[in-house]
């Protein structure tokens, strides 16, 4: 779960990583008066929002309120901005990059840092950025601060002051659950002090269980994609036509690779994850329904699930809303047969294999 | 001669009185595995399926003599009840349990690791290895005894290809499904290596997914330490970048983690690669 600047900021402050002082709003009304020259900036969960004109300097309230009427509303790459940060301006003597996340292969939180911060990190060259696994039964100790401010090259009071938020950051890592923290950019002020400019965490959704204060946050989603969310089925909208229901990632993207290989191109795609339950196979339905695509192709690989019983919820789901999309089915598992029978009664067309199906779906998608 | 599970294993299923537990607790014993034991806390001196059930893993250990875990206890308590495994000194972990906070894995498996013990998952589907037995939730049927050994990091996707392969007739030494979630207690190359030296595996077959970097670490492994022939599958090579596809998150990013970065360093290492899963079998013939 991806949170806003502000959010990410409020940790920070949390945490004792400095801020710059700042306060949100939703409507220009809400200025009254500013903590000294500011920058007003769009709360986007996507980035170029600069380029974009979401972000605006600002010395008085009257500006303050000119510059947040324009950005307020402002559609930034598909996200509409519902909300402005107002934050004192500071005073950049050098910009830095400071960001901790999950390492899979060392299995542990990695550390990254450079000196060449306010921009994409992305395109920053790797020989300009430290990368510095934690490892996690000795977890972050001074030393590791120690190498970050060594390889950014500061003198010794800027340092230490980057050590110790290198050293906050990860203990907000940890005990807030965020799967990434970063500072883009982290900066050096012309008076010495180390400041957030920016904040970017993502709270690891398996752990909001233990994180009620994120209840009921809103999220941008798509009313579709907030309906698939509430049912636990990943939802991906592509470019294609056909409508693919599967379950398990890697199952699904197999699914697209075959209906490649018989030029059929995936539209939107529905991962049940790693279930065959057959409620939510046939909530994907009616939610595919939503989704209007040409031809919807069901490849279920079931465990213990019996595809009858599958197959009962997906004839459930059909005639709850009648479709005009022809549908290939798939099941695979206990009762096969039983099931493949049930859905060719029905008027779907069924398929034993998964290339049979992803052939089957593809013709009748250049139909 | 099999990996990770063999005819001695004595398991113990924490969580057996859920309804997951109790129905693969049968389903692994009727595939072959001993399983002797069950966790669940408040139940003891009951049984599920005639398998007795303890408060403690320490006391089924001591009971029973169990030397290995399936864990199917809910996200909130797989930290405690992996903990709790570790503690009572089991040898090997199987973690079936999905969304288990990533912070929790990281902890768990570090712990695992630095004691030597063979920990797989979190968000795994187990292993299996035909005509000895199972641990985990892989369904028994796709299964055929024989020499090739099976790794992925895949679950539905693992039975596929397994399910396509005993068609075409080509059975399994051992089955490893290591799970999708980011933080995994053991990799493809930590089973690589044990694929490499067991003797009852004379091919192998490798299931990787765009999204990371394991399978170009494998494929560096491969080059230098495995004779053994490999084929692979690498879901998503159609998926487009910058999408997040499904729960497991593989995404691409950086221009890292692209199915085409994957299948060259596979093919480099002397890999045959499949463009679709059903064509595993005829690359293994």
């Amino acid at each position: 779960m991806k949170l806003y600047e502000y959010k990410a900021k409020e940790l920070f402050k949390k945490h004792g990583i400095p801020v710059p002082e700042g306060f949100v709003v939703s409507s220009p009304g809400e200025i009254r008066k500013l903590p000294g020259p500011v920058m007003v900036k769009a709360q986007v969960l996507i980035g170029g929002r600069g380029k974009a004109g979401g972000i605006k300097p600002a010395d008085t309230v009257e500006e303050a309120k000119k510059a947040a009427s324009a950005i307020l509303g402002l559609n930034i790459r598909g996200y509409v901005t519902k909300l402005v940060l107002l934050e004192q301006r500071l005073e950049v003597a050098k910009e830095l990059y400071l960001g901790v996340t999950i390492d899979r292969s060392k299995r542990g939180l990695l550390l990254m840092a450079s000196a060449s911060g306010g921009m994409d990190i992305e395109s920053v060259p790797e020989d300009r950025i430290l990368m510095l696994p934690v490892d996690p039964l000795i977890g972050y100790q001074d030393f590791v601060g120690r190498k970050v401010a060594g390889f950014l090259k500061l003198g010794k009071e800027q340092g230490a002051q980057v050590a110790d938020i290198v050293k906050r950051l990860c203990e907000l890592m940890t005990s807030e659950d965020a799967e990434l923290a970063e500072i883009n950019p982290l900066v050096v002020t012309k008076d010495g002090r180390v400041v957030a400019g920016d904040g970017k965490v993502t709270i690891d959704s398996d752990a909001l269980f233990r994180h009620k204060e994120y209840e009921g946050l809103e999220e941008d989603l798509t009313p579709l994609e907030a309906k698939a969310k509430d049912l636990d089925i990943a939802f991906v909208q592509l470019d294609g036509n056909i409508g693919v229901i599967a379950n398990g990632a890697g199952l699904t993207m197999a699914t697209l690779d075959s209906l490649n290989m018989f030029g059929g191109k995936a539209g939107v795609f529905l991962d049940l994850g790693g279930t065959d339950d057959p409620e939510k196979v046939k909530s994907a339905m009616l939610l595919m329904e939503e989704a209007d695509p040409k031809v919807i192709l069901l490849n279920i690989f079931g465990g213990i699930t019996k595809c009858d019983t599958v197959a009962k919820g997906v004839l459930e789901a059909i005639e709850a809303r009648p479709t005009k999309a022809p549908i290939v089915a798939r099941i695979k598992g206990v009762n096969e047969e039983l099931g493949r029978d049930m859905l060719k009664e029905a008027g779907m067309i069924p398929a034993s294999g998964l290339s049979e199906a992803a052939e089957k779906a593809s013709k009748e998608s250049l139909r | 001669m099999t990996v990770i599970i063999d005819r001695d294993t004595k398991l113990v299923v924490q969580g057996i009185t859920g309804y997951q537990g109790t129905y693969h607790s049968k389903a692994m014993r009727d595939f072959g595995t001993n399983v002797v034991a069950g966790v669940t806390p408040g139940k003891a001196g009951g049984k599920v399926n005639d398998i007795p059930v303890f408060d403690t893993v320490a006391e089924a250990v001591a009971r029973t003599g169990a030397n290995a875990s399936c864990v199917f206890v809910p996200a909130a308590g797989t930290k405690d009840a992996v903990m709790e495994a570790l503690d009572a000194g089991l040898g090997t972990i199987v973690v079936v349990t999905e969304h288990v906070p990533v912070h929790d894995a990281i902890h768990f498996v570090a712990v695992a690791r630095s004691r030597s013990v063979t920990l797989v998952g979190p968000n795994c589907p187990g292993l299996a290895a035909p005509g000895v037995g199972k641990i985990g939730i892989l369904p028994s049927k796709i299964f055929a005894k024989g020499t090739v050994g099976v790794v992925s990091r895949s679950g539905t996707l693992t039975y596929e290809i397994v399910n396509a392969m005993t068609e075409h007739g080509i059975g399994q030494s051992t089955c490893v499904g290591i799970g999708g979630d980011r933080v995994p207690g053991t990799n493809f190359v930590d089973v690589l290596a044990r694929f490499q030296k067991d003797p009852d595996t004379k091919r192998i077959v490798l299931v990787g997914e765009i999204g990371g970097t394991a399978e170009e670490e494998a494929a560096e492994f491969i080059k230098a330490n495995v004779t053994k022939p490999v084929v692979a599958y690498i879901a998503g090579r159609t998926a487009p970048p910058g999408k997040r596809m499904g729960h497991a998150g593989a995404i691409i990013a950086r221009g890292r983690g692209t199915a085409e970065s994957k299948i060259k360093a596979l093919e480099a290492a002397g890999v045959k690669v499949a463009k679709i899963p059903t064509d595993v079998p005829a690359l293994l013939k």
